[in-house]
């Protein structure tokens, strides 16, 4: 029956979440709405900011276009999860530091398609990160400082080994 | 918690196993019914409340749906292999480095994570009237808002027109077709293969779907046949903006040279028609030629006979002449 609410079983930032939601249901509509983890950003709902953007099993991906049904049996990586038992993640810090983000709407989305690039290179160049950013928008701090702060966290991690 | 948003109009949500249990749901609900890939066009519709099916067919957990593997002398690509997967495949980027190109201009790098090879071919038009929920020809209704003299119609047809004056978006549909590439399609028991040609269709075939594609069919591969493997190739999107954007035009040409000589050649077009456009008379008009200069300017001139432009968008002509002839220039010495 259209409209009617299942049990849907997560992987979420290592912790198993069952809840119940309306089977039309999107990832991003599960995380905010029924989960209250409102870190990832509702933007455009289209596809089109990136401000959205979670680690499913690691890659980054829209979850304003993700059915929450799709995330099952994956692991899913918010903004929230990056921060380890030791504090936060060094991109978490270097945009602290390097005042790269205003208003902070695109923060969220553009930390985990930063973190998927670190974990894939460690030191990327200046075009890779542009390119892992082409699906993150930002409408307010500009792109440089958002540059800098992750060649700043890719130093830092490659230093740490 | 916070409050519980309703954006999407309901439907009923299935992720069928096999490519015969999709099959059976969609012969089961008709019309009702929505194959779902990779949702990049699909959500669009859905939370527009636009398009309001009562049944979504998921095709993500069926694997072999993405799988790409040897077939023949050449490759088959399942219908749910992802962008991603196809740019970073190395037989692809060996051998039909056309595609791995298209596949990588297509919007951003989330999209392509999620955005499949089959769903990019069968995606809709993104003229923003009928987008917008405009009862235009293609909704059903009875006339074109991007044809009226008030338009805004900047990246519309000029080629192709019947009535609706949209053009196809997608970016590997040109290298596909440069490629000979065929679709196969699985209606209940029966399995067509389709060039591309007749795959994607126009409005004179019928205005309201782009491809042949209807209620009950699934794409459940894309077959490259080894023709064209290791060809010389050309691919060029022109866009609004560096970032992501649809194209306003692109061309994907593939050539055998024999030395200096046009041995034989492929040269297709989008962003001009409501479908790609293999441009059989610039083919012809090259093919048994040395390739120089002349001959590419003459190729852009051959490929603009015919074209009609809108109020704005005089400047997709001479786009696609001299597309189409830095493409031919692409192969002289
Ligand atoms: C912000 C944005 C920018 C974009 N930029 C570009 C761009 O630059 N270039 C470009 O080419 N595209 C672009 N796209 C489009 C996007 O790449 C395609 O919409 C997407 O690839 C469609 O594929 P999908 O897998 O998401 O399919 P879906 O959206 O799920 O499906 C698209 C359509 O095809 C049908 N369909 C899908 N698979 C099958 C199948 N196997 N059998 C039968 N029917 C099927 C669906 O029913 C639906 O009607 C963009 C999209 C967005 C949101
Ligand atoms: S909210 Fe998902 S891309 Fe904008
Ligand atoms: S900080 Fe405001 S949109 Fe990026």
């Amino acid at each position: 029956m259209a409209g009617t609410t299942e049990v849907v079983r997560l992987n979420v930032n290592g912790d198993t979440r069952e809840v119940g939601v309306p089977t039309h249901y999107t990832l991003l509509e599960t995380l905010r709405y029924v989960l209250a983890l409102t870190g990832s950003k509702q933007g455009c709902d289209k596809g089109d900011c990136g401000a959205c953007t979670v680690l499913l099993d690691g890659v980054p991906t829209l979850s304003c276009i993700t059915p929450v049904w799709e995330a099952e049996g994956k692991s899913v990586t918010t903004v929230e999860g990056l921060a380890g038992p030791s504090g936060p993640h060094p991109l978490q810090d270097e945009f602290d530091l390097n005042g790269a983000a205003q208003c902070g709407f695109c923060t969220p989305g553009i930390l985990c398609s930063a973190a998927a690039l670190l974990e894939r290179t460690g030191t990327p160049t200046r075009d890779e990160i542009k390119e892992a950013l082409a699906g993150n928008l930002c409408r307010c701090t500009g792109y440089t400082k958002i540059y800098d702060a992750i060649e700043a966290a890719a130093e830092r991690m490659s230093a740490a080994g | 918690m916070g409050t519980i948003r309703d954006m999407i109009a309901p439907f009923d949500f299935f992720q069928p196993a096999t490519v015969d249990d999709a099959l059976a749901l969609l012969s089961e609900h008709g019309d009702d019914a929505w194959v779902l890939a990779g949702g990049l066009d699909s959500f669009d519709w859905f939370k527009d409340r636009i398009k309001r099916p009562k049944v979504v067919v998921d095709l993500g957990v069926i694997e072999s749906l993405s799988a790409i593997s040897e077939s023949g002398d050449g490759l088959e690509i399942g219908a749910m292999a992802s962008l991603t997967s196809i740019v970073n495949h190395a037989r692809i980027r060996a051998d039909y480095p056309l595609l791995t190109t298209a596949a990588e201009h297509v919007a951003t790098p989330q999209i392509r994570n999620q955005g499949t090879l089959g769903g990019n071919v069968s995606q809709d038009t993104r003229c923003w009237y009928y987008r917008s929920g405009w009862p235009c020809y293609r909704a059903g209704g009875n006339t074109c808002y991007a044809a009226a003299p008030q338009a805004m119609n900047r990246e519309h047809c000029i080629l192709g027109a019947s009535r609706c004056v949209a053009v196809s978006p997608s970016d590997t549909a040109p290298a596909l077709f440069a490629l000979d590439a065929t679709m196969v399609v699985r209606h209940g028991r029966r399995e067509r293969v389709i060039d591309a040609e007749d795959f994607f269709i126009g409005p004179s075939t019928d205005i309201t779907r782009m491809t042949i594609l209807e209620a009950g069919d699934l794409l459940t591969s894309i077959r490259i046949p080894a023709q064209w493997a290791g060809a010389r190739v050309y691919y060029e999107k022109v866009r609004d903006r560096g970032s992501w954007d649809f194209a306003l035009e692109s061309v994907a040409a593939a050539f055998r040279m024999d030395g200096d000589m046009v041995a034989d050649a492929r040269v297709v077009v989008n962003g001009v028609a409501p479908y790609p456009v293999r441009l059989e008379a610039v083919e012809r008009s090259i093919i048994g030629s040395r390739a120089s200069e002349d001959l590419a300017i003459g190729a852009g001139e051959v490929a603009i006979q015919g074209v009609r432009s809108l109020r704005h968008n005089d400047y997709k002509v001479p786009m696609m002449r001299n597309l189409v002839k830095r493409a031919v220039r692409s192969v002289v010495a």
